[in-house]
């Protein structure tokens, strides 16, 4: 079900309309999704979107100016070119201006929009009544989220460029309460296909977790040897990239600002060599190769849209390797190449050990399963404030003994590379609070003095 | 006001939702309602004199919410047709049969009487999406040319937020209503850097449902705060570290109302209070069973949840499910006596009716129930001024402008930064400290509240970017308040909580 236009479509009547420089960027999504709490489903949705965004340039003697314009489903061309070139005219010159991108063609340009439906996920939604019975004979209360969406991205600019990308999405979340929510665990994965999704596993490890729990241990604040799930380290490894825009570290105004004037690229912040990074052809986590911005920003440029995306490490070896520029920013902090945004995160540091090892040999200390509600409170420091959420266990002598009480956090995702003292295998992992990396894969960490500031009476 | 669509065409818009709700009913559904929306959303961004972002984008959808056989089903298109609209309301009811299957509970809406046609718009002057880009990057190119005079500030972000939303609504217990919003969110932020590193400031001017007219002054006095902004800094730049332990706080309206945000809005939501968003945005420790003896605060603590407060983000005449806007109780002299419903989640309480909090931030979204604007009292007849709370406290911080937030998914602990923070003692300001953050439990620093300021010191702020639901949703909501004496806070250093 669609009356839209398709994207080639689309893009040839932006440029014909348009008569002079301009760029076409074509959002078109289709999304499916179901909640449910309290053991039954809630929520739902299905719906298929579409945004055409138009970028007119106006080259004047002296530089270049950009207009911008936005519009969703069927789209009035003319009514959409005619208010980007009208801001491009009124709009002042562009300090991110580059050559626009063109000779980068992609296969498959003229095929369908491919849409998705609740039938992708049939096999979890016939699973999730019998899993909600079995919660409910045995005291436990199921909430969650199943969410699949595909993402097609079409870029076309007037210098030649015709790009295209689908991207699959999706994610399983469940979370299983008991005794009234004082005994709570979480387990999310994501799956861009809904194939072979392990609901008996995560159902298994959601009552291993409770069972954990069982045992309830009061603990105050303090700093604590903690080992941080894969997920947790994927929140705080997702707000570090958050914050890495380097025109804002240039200017002085971020952690990774260099007092006296620069940057920190080039420093070394840890003693494990972790490398931090992000890789549009990772394994598994592949995402958008190029450059699509529906409008500039600190590190975007739409001036770029259209450009080829190579993986880039923020962090090498322990050492801050890159910030995030667009090409006029990299270019006027002296970078060798433009390092955009890119939707995924893999951090890396040649651990071996997984998290059941990490436990295996730890005396005494906490085990984080997800955090939640993280927000910046310093940026000179990066200091970072959140709360443990779904599980904090006290590990013993190398087995989980009991649950604990939550926590809130105040802690610096770099001073947590700095002060790691193990780092485990990486694997794939979803985020809890910052789950649109679906694209995550990280290493547990040990971290010696995890600093509990208070406790949080939340279960 | 007159509503006047700009981006929606009132008789398209209606086509599409007849069709829409009769494709619906005669497909199965027992309830069903339809909006049709076009959301005009503009961005701008100047950073350091120079735009850096501009963003115009006109987001048009329509979406059908159906319950067949006492299963919700939602779907949603950007195409404009009537027989696209037929297509997405049969999607609708399909969804619904398909999830049928894992229901387990009847989904039941509490009743609302059908309000006929109605037609509202959000009182303003000039529709802020209708001012040219060059008008506003003027604007703020002059106020980040005025900051970065000063040798005090080195850089400069300015930006503002320009919404105006078109929504007609219809459902099949014939309600119609054609609504108009606008609102504008605008913040400028000055940076000090040098050697020893750096130090921000932002203005503490509240994102308003009102027009470009309040950037001139209509509602806020930017030409006064702008002025002030540059010394400030200096002297944030140059203020000690905060030494953290218990200090009484009075805190401006333009920090507490986050603070009301956080522990007051979502902790009143029924939604939560029942588990609804237990996977995600969290529940409430404010359980339905406490309603009526929850000591939520001190004894001169008064809340109300509103959608009708002129100029309120979160204002409406009718709601995303039908429902009539309405003020409502939420706390009375420290007690929980209310919650924040939607039609689902009042008839799953008992409810006669809903009070009005459904909302959908898209067309393409399911409306949820969202947030009202959450208020507190003023002190009724002639209640202190700032000055005068200020004056009542030995040892304490007055505390301005909203920064930092968090609180726990119980909305039990919360920890917030400021914009400024005044030393207090012997009842005067004894300048600036910095480093500053206060945490709470939400029941006791409530019930720390000593004062509450008087009508004079009263200010609706809020917020763009109220967040909830997966997928997720944002809403723009206010909150209103008056200066306030909390005793005894929690006062960390940020510096020490950082290891430095």
């Amino acid at each position: 079900m669609s009356g839209l236009l398709h994207p080639q479509d689309v893009a040839r009547q932006v440029l014909a309309e348009a008569g002079s420089a301009a760029t076409v960027y074509i959002s078109d999504g289709s999304e499916a999704e179901v909640r449910f709490a309290n053991n039954t489903v809630t929520t739902n949705g299905q719906r298929r979107s579409s945004t055409v965004t138009v970028v007119v340039f106006d080259e004047r003697a002296d530089g270049v100016a950009a207009g911008v314009a936005s519009r969703s489903g069927d789209v009035d061309i003319a009514e959409l070119v005619s208010a980007a070139r009208h801001d491009a005219a009124h709009a002042p010159l562009a300090t991110d201006a580059a050559p626009l991108i063109g000779g980068l063609v992609d296969a498959g340009l003229t095929e369908d929009i491919p849409e998705t439906s609740l039938d992708v996920m049939a096999d979890v939604l016939d699973s999730l009544r019998e899993l909600t019975v079995r919660a409910e004979s045995r005291g436990v209360t199921m909430a969650g989220f199943f969410s699949h969406a595909l993402q097609t991205t079409t870029v076309v600019t007037s210098a030649g460029a015709q790009r295209r990308f689908t991207q699959p999405t999706g994610s399983v979340q469940l979370v299983a309460r008991a005794d009234g929510g004082k005994r709570s665990t979480w387990r999310g994965l994501s799956t861009p296909h809904f194939r072979d999704v392990p609901m008996d596993e995560l159902e298994a490890d959601l009552y291993r977790r409770l069972e954990w729990a069982q045992r309830s241990i009061e603990l105050p604040a303090g700093r604590y040897e903690t080992l941080m799930s894969p997920s947790t380290v994927a929140d705080m490894m997702a707000y570090l990239y958050f914050s890495n825009e380097g025109p804002d570290a240039a200017d002085g105004r971020t952690v990774f600002s260099k007092p006296g004037g620069g940057t920190r690229i080039g420093e070394t912040i840890s003693s494990l060599p972790f490398t931090l990074y992000s890789d549009p052809h990772a394994d598994g986590l592949e995402c958008r190769p190029f450059v699509a911005t529906g409008a500039s920003s600190t590190a975007e440029s739409v001036f770029d849209n259209a450009m080829d995306i190579q993986r880039t490490d923020w962090i090498r070896e322990g050492v801050i390797n890159d910030l995030r520029f667009h090409r006029a920013g990299a270019a006027e902090a002296g970078r060798p190449r433009a390092t955009p945004g890119i939707d995924n995160i893999i951090l890396e540091a040649g651990g071996t050990a997984s998290l059941d090892d990490m436990i295996a040999s730890t005396e005494r200390g906490l085990l984080l399963n997800t955090l939640w509600y993280i927000r910046s409170v310093d940026p000179a420091t990066l200091l970072l404030t959140g709360l443990t959420r779904d599980g904090v266990y006290l590990v013993e002598n190398g087995q989980v003994t009991g649950q604990v009480n939550n926590f809130r956090f105040n802690e610096s995702p770099l001073d947590l590379l700095t002060r790691a003292t193990e780092a485990g295998v990486s694997e794939q992992t979803l985020p809890r609070e910052f789950d649109e990396f679906y694209r995550a894969r990280t290493c547990a960490l040990r971290i010696p003095d995890f600093n509990m500031s208070s406790v949080s009476p939340a279960s | 006001m007159t509503v006047q669509f700009r981006y929606l065409d009132e008789a398209v818009a209606s086509t599409l939702s007849s069709a829409a709700i009769d494709a619906a009913t005669a497909a199965g559904a027992s309830l069903a309602s339809c909006r049709v929306e076009a959301i005009r959303n503009q961005v701008v961004v100047l950073r350091d004199g120079d735009l850096e972002t501009s963003s115009d984008n006109v987001e048009f959808g329509l979406g059908v919410r159906v319950v067949v056989n006492g299963a919700l089903g939602f779907a949603a298109t950007v195409a404009k047709t009537a027989d696209d609209a037929r297509a997405v309301a049969i999607q609708a009811v399909n969804v619904a049969r398909s999830v049928a299957r894992a229901q387990r509970q009847i989904m039941e809406l509490a009743p609302e009487p059908s309000h006929g046609t109605v037609r509202w718009a959000s009182p303003y002057e000039i529709d802020p999406t209708t001012v040219p880009l060059s008008e506003k990057v003027d604007l703020l190119g002059s106020w980040s040319r005025q900051l970065l005079a000063s040798p005090h500030v080195q850089h400069v972000t300015a930006y503002v937020l320009a919404v105006t939303e078109e929504k007609h609504y219809a459902d099949s217990a014939g309600t119609i209503a054609f609504q108009q919003r606008v609102r504008v969110n605008p913040e400028v932020e000055a940076i000090a850097v040098d050697d020893a590193g750096f130090e921000s400031m932002s203005t503490t001017a509240p994102p308003v449902g009102r027009g470009w007219e309040y950037l001139h002054g209509t509602g806020w006095d930017f030409a006064s705060e702008l002025a002030q902004l540059p010394d400030w800094l200096a002297e944030k730049k140059a203020a000690p570290s905060v030494e953290s332990g218990r200090y009484d706080c009075v805190i401006d309206p333009t920090n507490l109302w986050l603070t009301i945000h956080e522990s007051i809005g979502h902790a009143t939501e029924l939604d939560r209070a029942l588990g609804y968003e237990a996977a995600y945005a969290g529940t409430s420790f404010a359980t339905p069973d406490k309603r009526g003896t929850l000591k939520y605060g001190s004894s001169i603590m008064n809340v109300t949840g509103d959608r009708t407060a002129v100029h309120g983000l979160a204002s409406v005449a009718i709601d995303d499910e039908g429902v009539e806007s309405q003020s409502f109780p939420l706390i009375e002299n420290g007690i929980l006596t209310g919650y924040q419903l939607d039609r689902a989640t009042a008839m799953v309480a008992g409810y006669d009716r809903s009070n009005g909090c459904a909302f959908a931030d898209s067309p393409l979204h399911v409306p949820l129930q969202r947030m009202a604007n959450v208020s507190l009292a003023p002190a009724p007849g002639d209640g202190p001024s700032t000055e005068e709370l200020i004056s009542d406290v030995e040892r304490g911080l007055y505390i301005v402008g909203d920064k930092s937030w968090s609180i726990d998914m119980q909305r039990y602990n919360f920890q917030f930064t400021g914009q400024r923070f005044f030393k207090i003692e012997n009842g005067k300001l004894a300048g600036q400290v910095k480093d500053v953050a206060y945490q709470a439990t939400t029941t006791d620093f409530w019930g720390s509240l000593e004062k509450v300021g008087g009508e004079q010191t009263y200010l609706l702020a809020g917020a763009f970017n109220c967040g909830k639901a997966q997928p997720g949703q944002v809403a723009a909501v206010s909150h209103g308040c008056p200066s306030v004496l909390v005793s005894n806070v929690n006062i960390l250093n940020t510096r020490s909580e950082a290891g430095r």
